[in-house]
């Protein structure tokens, strides 16, 4: 496949359309599936043309290059769509903010009844504007699986009515699935998923949102830091905190204070308070881990039954609790999730941080390494087993 | 979404719920029904959007090791007991639980073997480790 030449366009301002013009499309009353093929022909032709003859007005030339695609492709396909025409019952509101595009279209595609992959994936591509060899290229499938994974979710939603609110609860999972996908290919998926969240800020005043966008931010700033030249993950009481992103951080606290005002607290919120405060402290030392337990008690009182339905949140409280009320409560703590964490490399790995804050060090060393058999991700196995190796010297 | 592979063997394993002999002496039309299932799977996880590879293995199997140094590879393809793990092949998959992928092990498992009864082959399932870094550390 070429590259097609894109000198002379902004890619970043032309996928910031896409959203816009593919919810006017579908408010219009095409049909999602039909018209987001057509407003991906459609930028396929602006990255040709464009550079040549940049148009006057880029949001109305991609709008009337889709619906010039859609009116061919209805024609083409004029006695299928006879039998089986299907019109909302009204014709939808057409004024609406920009805003309210990404939204829309966010509940679009994370509509309950798709699996998360298939959210992922037409999210990136329907309010992200990127291609589906990137997306494929991002998550290392092939091409012609991320295709399928599109088409079919774009089928299922095809018949669905489209025009109410969706979960917006959803449309935050999804989000955050995107930011934890990180960085892969050509594609800064963390980047996106931060991208994605700020235009979503814009259309809702929902705390939450504001939360996810902030807990993005908090932890995102980090990220110069977590990694060493070589690639080998550096722990957060470790890093180089010089190489912290100010701006990021600062924008992040901005985000939760204003989502905190509102008084509707939430994960994402107390989540990203806790952020806060690790990247508040200037060393690991000073780090206010009384205040970081404060919120995990609020975190884990947001659920009844956290020990089974959020336990990731009890086994963060326990490292709190670890170093407010000594390393022997914090390991009782992650006791109570033997049953149900038991099997996972995250309970080993933070009862192997628990023995040695206790200067129990074979049993840090044991502990590491049972978590390193279990780990699902290369550098995290590297990274507990040389902690195991060094709490053994 | 995390990806495994779906091994399958010429040998090895857990003890066969159902023994078969050698799919050479199978009837020539049960060799064809537990090839077209193979065909048919590959077909139901492109169609699904979780194919990643599909890949078969020959049953020779050579092991090779570092010689020392100025040595040539030291070789050996046997013999080996009887019991030892031959791959024969894969379907590495990406789907959105480990329970998806066994429920698809499960259905690979159920390929026809002699008078098109099910193989009920064991089936390995390994998770692929994710390259990507992940978002949080361990504290």
């Amino acid at each position: 496949m070429t590259e097609e030449p894109t000198r002379g366009v902004d890619e970043g301002a032309l996928r910031a359309l896409v959203p816009r013009v593919l919810a006017a499309l579908v408010r219009r009353g095409e049909d999602f599936d039909a018209a987001e093929d057509a407003l991906q022909e459609a930028l396929i032709d602006a990255l040709r043309v464009w550079p040549e003859h940049p148009p006057r007005d880029a949001r109305a030339w991609l709008a009337a290059v889709a619906t010039r695609r859609l009116v061919d492709a209805r024609r083409a396909e004029a006695a299928r769509r006879r039998r089986e025409e299907h019109r909302p019952d009204e014709p939808p509101d057409a004024a609406a903010e920009e805003g309210d595009d990404t939204l829309f279209l966010l509940f679009c595609c994370c509509h309950p009844d798709l699996a998360p992959a298939s959210q992922v994936a037409l999210t990136l591509r329907a309010v992200g504007g990127l291609t589906t060899r990137e997306i494929a290229e991002a998550f290392y499938v092939p091409e012609a699986t991320m295709a399928q994974r599109i088409s079919r979710a774009k089928r299922t939603l095809r018949g669905r009515r489209l025009d109410r609110p969706g979960d917006l609860a959803v449309v935050l999972r999804v989000l955050y699935l995107v930011y934890t996908a990180g960085h892969a290919g050509r594609v800064d998926l963390a980047g996106e998923a931060i991208r994605l969240t700020r235009q979503l800020t814009l259309a809702t005043a929902e705390p939450e949102a504001r939360g996810l966008l902030a807990l993005m931010l908090l932890n995102h700033a980090r990220l110069p830091a977590r990694f060493d030249a070589e690639g080998r993950i550096v722990t957060l009481d470790r890093q180089d905190r010089g190489l912290w992103d100010t701006r990021e951080i600062a924008e992040g606290v901005r985000v939760l204070q204003s989502a905190l005002a509102l008084e509707r607290p939430g994960r994402y919120q107390i989540e990203a308070a806790i952020a806060a405060l690790h990247d508040d402290a200037a060393s690991a030392e000073e780090t206010d881990w009384s205040q970081i337990l404060a919120w995990y008690d609020d975190l884990v009182a947001l659920t009844g039954d956290p020990i089974r339905r959020d336990p990731a949140a009890v086994l963060g409280r326990a490292v709190a609790v670890g170093h407010v009320l000594g390393a022997a409560a914090g390991l009782r703590e992650t006791d109570r999730l033997r049953e149900v964490l038991g099997e996972r490399h995250r309970w080993h790995a933070v009862r192997g941080h628990l023995h040695e804050l206790a200067g129990d060090r074979s049993a840090a060393a044991s502990a590491y390494a049972e978590a390193a058999r279990r780990a699902t991700n290369i550098a995290e196995r590297d990274h507990l087993l040389r902690r195991a190796a060094r709490a053994r010297v | 979404m995390p990806k495994y592979l779906l091994l399958k063997h010429y040998r090895g394993g857990p003890e066969p719920h159902r023994p078969v002999p050698p799919m050479d002496q199978w009837a020539p039309e049960d060799v064809e029904a537990h090839m077209a299932f193979q065909r048919h799977v590959t077909e139901l996880l492109e169609e699904n959007g979780e194919y990643v590879d599909v890949r078969a293995l020959t049953p020779s199997q050579t092991w090779v090791r570092y010689g020392g140094p100025d040595a040539a590879p030291v070789t050996s393809d046997g013999p080996l007991p009887e019991t030892s793990d031959l791959v024969a092949g894969w379907f590495m998959v990406d789907v959105d639980s480990r329970e998806r992928a066994v429920e698809l092990a499960a259905y690979i498992s159920s390929e026809p073997g002699p008078g098109g009864e099910p193989l009920y082959e064991w089936i390995d399932v390994r998770e692929v480790m994710s390259g990507a870094p992940a978002e949080a550390e361990p504290a």
